[in-house]
């Protein structure tokens, strides 16, 4: 099978698994985006009918929330924590530094395609700031050394 | 006879390396044949010595911290596990000052039980107010959840008693219990430690509430970026499933309570109640037009109950002890306990949970130990990014609904994030509106534009143009928003931006 049929054949198993849940879009785009890394354009029609929307809807919803999207992440996605509590522990310039290490803005993946750099609004980490997360694992206390640390690790294990 | 040794699961004890020490601590103790059964407690919320590590000794729990992978083997060369001395000793841990004066009542077991045991659950006082509850009529529990005087800890502080009774009065053939799981403000993170460190007082606090209100199915609306309490719930309640605790005959009573975890996907709105249930029904986080009130026609059109965690973990310990012993703690009409989280510049963060009434000094201070740089804190945002900064001049407000109330402030859920003298307020209030910006939902003009021409004026104020035009400017925007804002996200942007702007003018360039 090729490698989009591969998805489509994915994206169907999920839907046809979650379709009769009561609000069963936001699962279903959680269950692709888990097994995709991201909610690809063609598995748009396929929501739609299955759920008895229109395409414009299922659209709408995927671009509402920030955390769906629509082009294939890098290996590892680096959620960086731009709130108040992380600001007051030096979070600007934690940005600064990972933005300049990576060569990247937010919303951006590297040229390697290994990092991709999400801006989160709080990991609940506000006792250990600043704070992000790489794919589910949580860091506190990041300085510009341990993320050069971390990223380091994380490149070596992938 | 086996050691036992504990070492919290809670993310923020991860974040800072806690599954490294657990592991060294399992090694070294094979190398040196030593038998201990280690358990991963919750956190006691005691951050700045996380990972705390806990010894079981005859005397009581004592604790090391912050212990790092590194320093595992000397632990053990000081006999930690007997509870010998060592640099990291900290004495036992419930005679720790941050913890001793505090007043746990929701957060009793967290930190002490290992959250995924239901039988280290039930030992400690778990479902007693379920048992209760199942002798009750449904009036009656409303009467005590009543009595306690509890008021919405996500940060509205409407009586959870009443809205209960509004949805027990509203005929329906499906109600629904929703846990809005949805702590998305910074400098907060009780509801994290809740779900992580006691999952089954939630999953008791809404069986409570299914019943008291004839709701059969509760969702927990859960922001995506808790991995961690998604795993732990879902853990938890396969064994409620287990163990009758949740399904269609709760501990053989006849009465059906069923329970599902749901992801937010990254939208601070849908923390609001209504855009949340948008959500929950599939759609975009759009706010709703209230009336009709959640408690008449909320999910899917049926009456709902919509909870923030916290409040729904108060329910079990009303349940057990009675409504009269959780409103014995407090002050005025704010009743019971409150925790509070203390976060960012400070130097001993965490989760302090007292009876209202105690002072932001108290907390900042005699808690807190002042700021974690050393220099002197110039304002503290309390209640989350909507709410307003204070500066040192207020710090004698006792923490209170009505008395924040009083000085343009809100509680919230009970978050204070700490700066210290180089922030620059100005900044902070620019923030606050590119926050609005971004989070907004777009349904209301005053927010989804008033927060993007917010970022423009305040971009001019920054840059010193025209302030005497541009502060008035700010001050009507601020009013648009206030006034005209569907929902809390528009309408209190302006807490912090004004209360910025009045506290701090002198970081806008102009003059008290």
């Amino acid at each position: 099978m090729t490698e989009s049929g591969t998805m489509q054949a994915t994206v169907q198993e999920i839907i046809a698994a979650l379709k009769d849940k009561p609000g069963a879009l936001l699962p279903i785009l959680h269950g692709i985006q888990d097994a995709l890394g991201y909610i690809p354009a063609d598995s748009v029609p396929d929501i739609a009918t299955a759920l008895s929307l229109s395409r414009a809807e299922v659209h709408g919803v995927i671009s509402f929330y920030h955390y769906f999207r629509d082009t294939p992440p890098g290996q590892q996605t680096i959620h960086l924590c731009r709130a108040e509590s992380c600001q007051a522990m030096g979070g600007k310039q934690l940005e600064e530094h990972v933005k300049s290490k990576l060569g990247i803005d937010f919303h951006e993946t590297t040229a390697d395609g290994k990092f991709s750099l999400e801006p989160v609004y709080c990991l609940g980490n506000c006792a250990c700031s600043p704070a992000m997360q790489i794919g589910k694992d949580i860091y506190g206390r990041v300085t510009a050394d341990s993320f050069d640390a971390i990223i380091t690790n994380t490149e070596a294990s992938a | 006879m086996s050691i036992t040794i504990y070492v919290p699961c809670d993310s923020s004890a991860v974040s800072l390396g806690a599954d490294r020490v657990a592991n060294a601590i399992v090694q070294e103790a094979a190398k040196r044949g030593i038998d201990i059964n280690l358990i991963r407690n919750g956190s006691r919320g005691m951050y700045w010595l996380e990972p705390l590590v806990e010894v079981a000794t005859g005397t009581g729990r004592v604790a090391y911290g912050p212990v790092q992978p590194g320093d595992v083997p000397g632990l053990f060369d000081a006999s930690f596990t007997e509870g010998g001395a060592h640099t990291l000793g900290l004495g036992l841990t419930e005679e720790l000052d941050y913890f001793k004066k505090q007043q746990r009542l929701t957060f009793a077991r967290i930190g002490k039980t290992d959250p995924v045991s239901l039988t280290d659950y039930i030992a400690n006082d778990g479902y007693r107010g379920l048992k209760n509850a199942l002798e009750m009529t449904q009036e009656q529990i409303v009467q005590a959840v009543t009595d306690s005087g509890l008021r919405g800890r996500g940060g509205a502080a409407f009586p959870t008693g009443i809205k209960w009774k509004t949805v027990l009065s509203t005929a329906s053939l499906q109600k629904y219990i929703i846990c809005n799981a949805d702590e998305g403000d910074s400098g907060t993170f009780s509801d994290r430690m809740v779900m992580e460190g006691d999952p089954f007082v939630l999953i008791e606090g809404m069986t409570i509430a299914g019943l008291a209100v004839d709701a059969t199915q509760g969702y927990i609306y859960l922001r995506i970026e808790y991995p961690h309490a998604y795993e732990v719930l879902n853990a938890a309640i396969a064994t409620a499933y287990k163990e009758g605790y949740l399904g269609d005959n709760i501990q053989g009573s006849g009465k059906s309570f069923n329970l599902e975890v749901r992801l937010g996907a990254g939208a601070y709105v849908c923390g609001e109640e209504t855009s949340l249930m948008e959500s929950l029904e599939g759609k975009r986080g759009l706010v709703r037009f209230k009336p009709p009130l959640p408690a008449i026609s909320g999910l899917f059109g049926q009456p709902t109950v919509v909870n923030n965690v916290i409040s729904l973990a108060s329910v079990p310990v009303i349940l057990d002890k009675g409504g009269d012993y959780y409103r014995d703690f407090g002050m005025g009409r704010s009743r019971g306990t409150l925790p509070v989280q203390l976060a960012g510049n400070i130097k001993r963060p965490g989760l302090v949970e007292l009876g209202f009434g105690l002072t932001l000094r108290e907390l900042l201070y005699d808690f807190g130990g002042g700021s974690a740089s050393g220099r002197p804190i110039k304002a503290v945002q309390v209640g989350g990014p909507l709410g307003a900064y204070l500066p040192e001049a207020q710090f004698d407000t006792p923490l209170d609904y009505e008395a924040f109330a009083a000085i343009w402030a809100v509680v919230g859920h009970g978050g204070i994030v700490v700066f210290d003298d180089t922030v620059n307020m100005a900044e902070m209030a620019r923030y606050s509106m590119e926050f609005c910006k971004i989070e907004s939902c777009g349904k209301c003009t005053p927010c989804r534009i008033g927060s993007t021409r917010g970022v423009e004026v305040m971009d001019d104020i920054i840059n010193g143009r025209n302030l005497d035009k541009n502060i008035p400017l700010l001050r009507d925007l601020c009013d648009t928003l206030l006034n005209g804002s569907l929902c809390a996200l528009g309408g209190m942007t302006p807490y912090p931006v004004l209360s910025a702007l009045n506290h701090f003018p002198e970081d806008f360039g102009v003059n008290a």
